[in-house]
């Protein structure tokens, strides 16, 4: 299967799985170990990807939530980034995926301008936060709340749903964006 | 003693820290062991510049022994110049001469004696079989300049030699004296320039690629971390194999050869997938000068893949730097 599509599978039994995309390895498996540590009712899982489409052999549970992470220092990461969104199929933008951009921070280094992955995200209709996650403390926060939002997409947080956090992240939006 | 060499030998010592300062004299080897017993070292420098000053006076220093406190000092210190790398060949037919020390010694001083006049010349022969040489430059006129020498080190029976790049008018003769001295016939400039000398030699005489023992403890490391959590799962596996078989069979295991820089001139058409554009309209080539600096820049290419940061396998034009043993490199269209 070389498309994602998040309701083809049987969801495990309170498990939560979270699918994290980037180039680079480092910043992801850092992000899974600050996530793992948080506490967390569900049963986590963290499956880091290089590129999309993922390797089809693969027996993997249900993907509850996709995170393209974003290294601004980069273009290589946001080419990989555009190329995998093509592997991913429309009804995950229903509030199952997320944009993380990295590296803000550090503006001398950035190629990518913030107002490029704010088009890329405002074109996919997802979410889109910053963290400098080489950065301890703020990688433990944003993991905090990466780990808050997979339990809502994976509907384990009774009445909030996928959706109903995407419209609420949505109207927090300044109206600039809609200009773009 | 001459009051210019006094000068020298103060403005030389002051160079050197406190700390490094007994095992340089004690390396020169000029003034004896219970001499320097009675220094001590824990005063205010110029205190004991003053006392060496005195020894040295007392033992009539000249300007040779002054030279060679400078190589020693230089020997220590061997990074904080930029090193040039030279080839020497030989005609077809000749034969292998026996490398006699002292002919060659003498030899090159004579060349350089005969078009100068005016020129200090300095041996240090060291265990590793190499031989440091200091040429102090004047003219026909002039005293040497010992402020700006020029330090050449040979490996006899190589091909190679390393100079210290401060040469701009005196290469020629240096050259000449160098291939008439080793009995070559030509000698030429390699594109290879670092200021480590010791990663320059290893890259000439190809000593890079020897495997120790130490990184089999890499590999324990790398096992714990994928067993310490099950929950994370890594989708890419069989591509991040691919990428370390690629950087291996590019970098090999063992450490690289320690560069600071890589430089590629460009003189190539510029080439673009959209068509139209004011670049891809030009006839004439483009020039443009591509630099890539790191601490350690084999190292910094060799982690490139494995971080994510470019895919493998890299370009040939930076994996084929000690192998071809360039860093300067210039590109034209084929």
């Amino acid at each position: 299967m070389s498309v994602l599509r998040p309701l083809d599978k049987l969801p495990g039994l309170n498990t939560a799985t979270i699918l994290l995309v980037g180039t680079e390895d480092a910043l992801l498996q850092q992000l899974a170990d600050s996530m793992l540590k948080e506490d967390c009712a569900s049963t986590l899982k963290v499956h880091l990807a290089k590129s999309l489409p993922l390797p089809s052999d693969v027996n993997r549970p249900r993907i509850d939530l996709i995170v393209f992470v974003v290294n601004l220092h980069s273009k290589y990461s946001l080419q990989n980034t555009e190329t995998s969104l093509q592997h991913v199929d429309a009804n995950f933008f229903l509030g199952k995926v997320c944009f993380l951009a990295t590296g803000a921070g550090r503006e001398s280094h950035c190629s990518i301008h913030r107002h490029t992955i704010m088009k890329l995200a405002h074109t996919y209709r997802s979410p889109l936060l910053f963290c400098d996650l080489e950065v301890e403390d703020f990688r433990a926060t944003m993991a905090q709340r990466l780990v808050h939002m997979l339990q809502i997409c994976a509907g384990h947080t009774p009445g909030v749903s996928a959706l109903n956090l995407l419209s609420l992240l949505r109207s927090s939006e300044s109206p600039s964006l809609e200009d773009l | 003693m001459d009051e210019t060499v006094a000068e020298f030998i103060k403005r030389t010592i002051l160079k050197i820290p406190i700390s490094e300062m007994m095992t340089v004299l004690k390396a020169w080897n000029f003034l004896p062991e219970n001499q320097l017993q009675t220094i001590n070292f824990r005063q205010r420098k110029e205190s004991v510049i003053q006392h060496l000053l005195l020894l040295c006076e007392e033992k009539c220093a000249s300007i040779n022994d002054a030279a060679l406190l400078d190589i020693v000092c230089t020997q220590v210190h061997r990074h904080k110049k930029i090193w040039d790398v030279f080839r020497m060949s030989k005609e077809p037919g000749d034969d292998v001469d026996l490398f006699d020390m002292n002919q060659f010694k003498s030899s090159f001083k004579k060349v350089l004696q005969r078009a100068l006049k005016n020129v200090t010349v300095s041996f240090r022969e060291t265990e590793e079989n190499e031989v440091w040489i200091r040429v102090a430059w004047g003219t026909h006129y002039t005293k040497p300049q010992q402020y700006k020498p020029t330090y050449v080190v040979y490996y006899p029976q190589t091909p190679y030699v390393f100079t210290s790049s401060r040469l701009t008018r005196n290469i020629t003769l240096l050259g000449q004296a160098l291939t008439i001295a080793s009995k070559h016939h030509e000698i030429v400039k390699m594109d290879l320039r670092s200021r480590y000398l010791d990663s320059l030699k290893a890259i000439a005489f190809q000593q890079y690629n020897q495997v120790f023992e130490i990184h089999n403890s890499t590999l324990p490391l790398q096992e714990r971390r994928l067993a310490l959590d099950s929950r994370i799962i890594h989708e890419n596996r069989v591509e991040k194999e691919r990428v370390q078989r690629i950087t291996q069979e590019s970098f090999g295991d063992y450490p690289q050869p320690q560069l600071e820089f890589a430089q590629y001139k460009l003189e190539t058409k510029f080439k673009s997938d959209v068509n139209g554009g004011i670049l891809a309209e030009r006839k004439e080539p483009l020039r443009c000068l591509i630099k890539f600096s790191s601490p350690h820049l084999l190292d910094a290419l060799k982690s490139l893949a494995p971080a994510g940061i470019a895919d493998a396998p890299l370009s040939p034009l930076l994996t084929c730097i000690p192998k071809k043993k360039m860093n300067y490199f210039k590109i034209r269209d084929k």
